[in-house]
């Protein structure tokens, strides 16, 4: 019968510790001011605001940073949940700050990251080079065949991005009566290795891209001209025939955030630099093999003028 | 189950039927090709109907007194849950939680366990992932309690009621078959993200063993026993408490062990709705495509499997009644020095060195290895991987995409049911046109007939490959000895991690997707094989040899017939666990229904078309599911096939 009462006492045991981890859930971090809660975006030139706004907010102000790994519309629903503080490069999303802003009022704007976003279609420059035109929407059927492969069929690819960023490259095709079919690569990392292929392998290639984006300076790409995007003509996602606005990216906290985060909200509100920074500790990331503090950490060091402006 | 499956027909009769049902289709494809497709429409009424639902849900959540209840409720019990848990593991520090977790597997298992579990902990430090594995730990135990306090009850009650256990065993089957990353969307919308969705989406996936193998211990308490208690008096409450309970209690420490598992296999997925742990450096991984972070954080993952299941096994044979004589318990003094040990090891952590940090100093990482590894695959193999990309998809995945989409849908429809009747008879056959229909419903028919397409070749390849492997595996002791460990270790590793090699390799194309999935499946299937030819008694293989069969013969004639139960009950297994990793696949670019349900949850004006992609998930499981199973049981007729569902051992995707 021992057993038996080893058994108990194993069941015994486990409501015990069940207990007494629900009564001392509050464990403390002590010596930090707080701890800010940052939404990074699956691309690196979020990451490199990311890396960045959290080795300030560390090493000069004495934060603790939380950084979660979020898509785009996950971390707005975490301004409700709480799960969030900031969203560090927003990129439009009228709906959201529709529900969040307007009518929740769970979250704000905090401002311009001063940096300019542009989000296109894109080919490669020597495709340009052989073929001039290409550049014109209304000649991409002529050419259709070029960017033919196993996973489009009869149909020219187009090469969509990651699911979660803007984008309504499958709308426009259908309305802009193209012969494409959009394959989705998941993520950044992917488009990129794709890019750096067709540059290199000259393979045919019409993308959704964006800047900015430290590959920009590497590979040149050339966009393609879309009818041009006027005032509400992306209403309608499902019936947009022209092309992407040029974002100007903010910053949105958490209106609780703002209240209560002291020298962090002030901070993260001050947040403002280049392309050209972003892209720096963005290549440094992805290409110099460092970890975003270390990324952040060489850039730091190196413009102090530029963040001493941040500094409440 | 068995007694509903009408009797099997003469092959005769069932070749006829096959062979004008394959003429019939052909001629009516040629004829009607191209008519009544159901193309793709990313604005169907019904997604939209999902997306006002989840509307209103976001709008109600805070006013709604049953929501705030609800949601309030669950997510400060859950949150407590997991907070505690870790709030002890982060207060025991590094030091001291190696050496309790030493002590303990001494204690239980003795000095090997002991070692095993020691150095398994180390090494989470020493991969520089302390953190992250004692966020995963944390959750897990937190999902597997409530999944234990759920399922051990429904249990023991399903156990001892026929009816109730036939009633719920459908809802179980759906809880598995449905990939955990299609309801991702839905709870998140409901509880938002963070820990509590997480929890509550791999107890959905964690609870079905519970109540499965609780169920499967009460009932085989041996009936003679039952009687006897009866026949003196016992009242059913003495029955379960002194009786029944006692006599299970191995089964039921088995269940636990395999709740663990499955709770362990999930909680990486639930990273994508903030759940801390593991699974955070594996979305970062596909999101970088770094096949070296992914690989490090999945030994982790791999290396936690080991422990929990070697520690939780061995307890299950410590509480066996059968052997509660013989076994010698741990002495006292052992216990003593443990507990000594285990004491100083926290103190150490807490006051003489800094033990909420691993050092960094000693640390070692599989990522340059792995990913010099992999890229030297990916630009000299290319032409390999190449091909073989080109020959799946130009052969295969195409030719039968098109098929599929460009067939009028009653004629999909009616041929898939019509070779339910040949295979299983007319219950899956109704069963599969009620799915069918179901998904005709919810709008999603050209998805579903390329998710449909890619389960096939993934299921085709996968059996293709068990089957060479499994051959190779029981013709050789040394080659099923050194495969072995590498299916264990495929086994456990979460299905997550096979995405980034299959991208390095293959792109974002479906083929990935069904790499992944054949990776995912095949471990299981090899096994199958191996035993399904092991067990042909060897009079009979002699038998074949004396009257002059070569070795080829031998194979076709003798081994394979035999085994054919063991290979059904692999494609039944296989085509769910492929299903549920060719929806992952929707993450790199592998489309169909994946990608909808991926969209539904990273983007809201998405949400209906995601969620109607879950259900449509659903009925194409359902439908397999039941087709292949049928085919077993009519084929086989062997009862211990039945029995394989309720011990299903295998992990699943997400």
């Amino acid at each position: 019968m021992s057993s038996n009462k080893r058994f108990g006492r194993l069941v015994v045991g486990f409501v015990a510790v069940s207990l007494v981890a629900a009564a001392c859930s509050s464990g403390g971090s002590g010596g930090s001011k707080g701890t800010v809660n940052i939404a990074v975006n699956p691309w690196v030139g979020y990451e490199a605001d990311a890396a960045v706004v959290a080795y300030l907010l560390e090493k000069e102000l004495g934060y603790t940073v939380v950084k979660k790994d979020l898509a785009e519309d996950v971390s707005w629903q975490g301004f409700e949940s709480g799960e969030v503080d900031v969203i560090l490069e927003n990129w439009g999303h009228p709906d959201l700050e529709k529900t969040y802003i307007t009518e929740k009022k769970v979250a704000m704007d905090a401002g311009q990251t001063g940096n300019v976003g542009i989000i296109g279609w894109f080919v490669p420059k020597w495709m340009v080079d052989e073929n001039p035109d290409i550049t014109d929407y209304k000649n991409l059927n002529k050419y259709a065949d070029l960017f033919k492969t196993s996973e489009s069929g009869n149909l020219g690819e187009f090469l969509g991005t990651d699911p979660s960023y803007v984008q309504y490259d499958e709308a426009l095709i259908t309305n802009l009566g193209l012969n494409f079919k959009v394959r989705f690569t998941g993520s950044e990392a992917a488009t990129v290795e794709a890019i750096k292929q067709a540059d290199a392998q000259k393979k045919p290639l019409l993308a959704y891209w964006w800047d900015p984006h430290w590959l920009n300076a590497v590979v040149p790409l050339v966009r393609v001209n879309l009818p041009a995007y006027t005032a509400g003509c992306d209403a309608d996602l499902e019936k947009v025939a022209c092309d992407y606005p040029e974002y100007k990216l903010n910053k949105i906290i958490r209106v609780g955030f703002n209240e209560k985060g002291g020298d962090a909200a002030t901070f993260i509100k001050n947040f403002n630099w280049t392309n050209k920074d972003q892209n720096v500790v963005a290549d440094y990331i992805t290409n110099g093999n460092m970890t975003p503090e270390a990324a952040a950490e060489k850039w730091v060091k190196a413009n102090e003028a530029i963040w001493k402006a941040w500094m409440p | 189950m068995m007694s509903a499956i009408p009797r099997r027909r003469i092959p005769a009769t069932r070749r006829f039927w096959a062979v004008a049902l394959a003429i019939g289709a052909v001629a009516l494809y040629i004829a009607f090709a191209g008519q009544w497709t159901l193309p793709h429409n990313n604005d169907a009424p019904f997604f939209e109907r999902l997306n006002d639902f989840r509307a209103w849900i976001d709008a109600n959540r805070n006013s709604n007194p049953i929501l705030v209840v609800l949601i309030v409720g669950v997510r400060t019990a859950m949150g407590a849950l997991f907070t505690g848990y870790l709030g002890i593991l982060q207060v025991l520090t590094w030091p001291g939680l190696t050496v309790i977790a030493g002590g303990l597997g001494l204690l239980v298992g003795g000095r090997r366990l002991g070692g095993l579990l020691l150095s398994g902990f180390l090494s989470f430090g020493v991969l520089g992932l302390w953190d992250r594995s004692i966020e995963t730990l944390a959750m897990t135990f937190a999902a597997v309690t409530i999944s234990l306090l759920i399922g051990i009850p429904v249990g023991i009650q399903a156990g001892r009621s026929v009816r109730f256990y036939s009633a719920i065993r459908p809802i179980l089957d759906v809880m598995q078959i449905m990939p955990t990353y299609a309801y991702l969307a839905p709870f998140a919308l409901i509880f938002l993200i963070g820990p509590t969705t997480g929890a509550i989406v791999t107890l959905i996936y964690a609870i079905p063993p519970a109540v499965r193998i609780t169920a499967l211990g009460i009932r085989g308490v041996a009936p003679a026993t039952v009687e006897a208690a009866t026949s003196l008096g016992a009242t059913r409450r003495q029955l379960l408490a002194k009786v029944q309970l006692p006599m299970a209690r191995r089964t039921i420490v088995l269940g636990i062990n395999q709740t663990i598992m499955m709770a362990l296999s999930m909680v990486v997925i639930t990273a994508l709705v903030d759940t801390p742990g593991l699974g955070k450096n594996l979305i970062k991984a596909i999101q970088i495509s770094n096949v070296g972070v992914a690989f490090d954080a999945g030994l982790a993952i791999v290396i936690m499997a080991i422990m929990l299941d070697r520690l939780t096994t061995r307890a299950s044979e410590r509480v066996d009644p059968a052997r509660a004589g013989g076994a010698e318990g741990p002495s006292r003094q052992l216990r003593l020095a443990v507990l000594v040990a285990s004491v100083a090891a926290v103190l150490v952590g807490t006051f003489v060195i800094d033990g909420g940090q691993f050092p960094t100093t000693i640390g070692f990482s599989f990522r340059e290895p792995i990913n010099a590894a992999v890229s030297w695959v990916s630009l000299n193999l290319y032409f390999a991987t190449e091909w073989a990309k080109n020959a799946a998809t130009y052969g295969l995945i195409n030719p039968i995409q098109y098929t599929l989409t460009n067939a009028p849908w009653w004629l999909v429809g009616g041929v898939i049911s019509a070779l339910a009747v040949v295979v299983g008879g007319i219950r899956p056959a109704l069963i599969t046109a009620l799915c069918l229909l179901g998904i005709l419903g919810i709008q999603l028919w050209e998805h579903s007939m390329q998710t449909l397409t890619l389960v096939l070749v993934a299921t085709l390849l996968t059996l293709v490959i068990g089957l060479v492997l499994g051959i190779l595996s029981a013709r050789s002791d040394v080659f099923s000895a050194i495969l072995r460990p590498v299916l264990d270790a495929a086994q456990t590793m979460p299905a997550f991690v096979y995405l980034l090699p299959a991208v390095a390799l293959f792109g974002a194309t479906r083929f990935s997707g069904i790499v992944a999935a054949i990776i995912f499946a095949v471990p299981p299937v090899i096994r199958l094989v191996e035993i399904g030819i092991r067990t042909v008694p060897a009079t009979v293989r002699e038998a074949g040899v004396s009257a002059g069969a070569t070795a080829s013969q031998l194979l076709r004639k003798v081994e394979l017939p035999l085994a054919l139960p063991a290979l059904l009950v692999a494609t039944n297994q296989g085509i769910i666990l492929v299903l549920s990793m060719v929806v992952v696949g929707g993450l790199i670019g592998a489309g169909g229904l994946g990608y909808d349900v991926v969209a539904g949850f990273v983007r809201r004006d998405f949400f209906g078309e995601g969620l109607a992609a879950a259900f449509a998930i659903v009925l194409l499981g359902i439908m397999l599911d039941r087709i292949t199973q049928s085919a077993g049981s009519t084929r086989a007729r062997d009862p211990s096939a039945s029995a394989g569902d309720d011990t299903a051992t295998a992990p699943a995707a997400g």
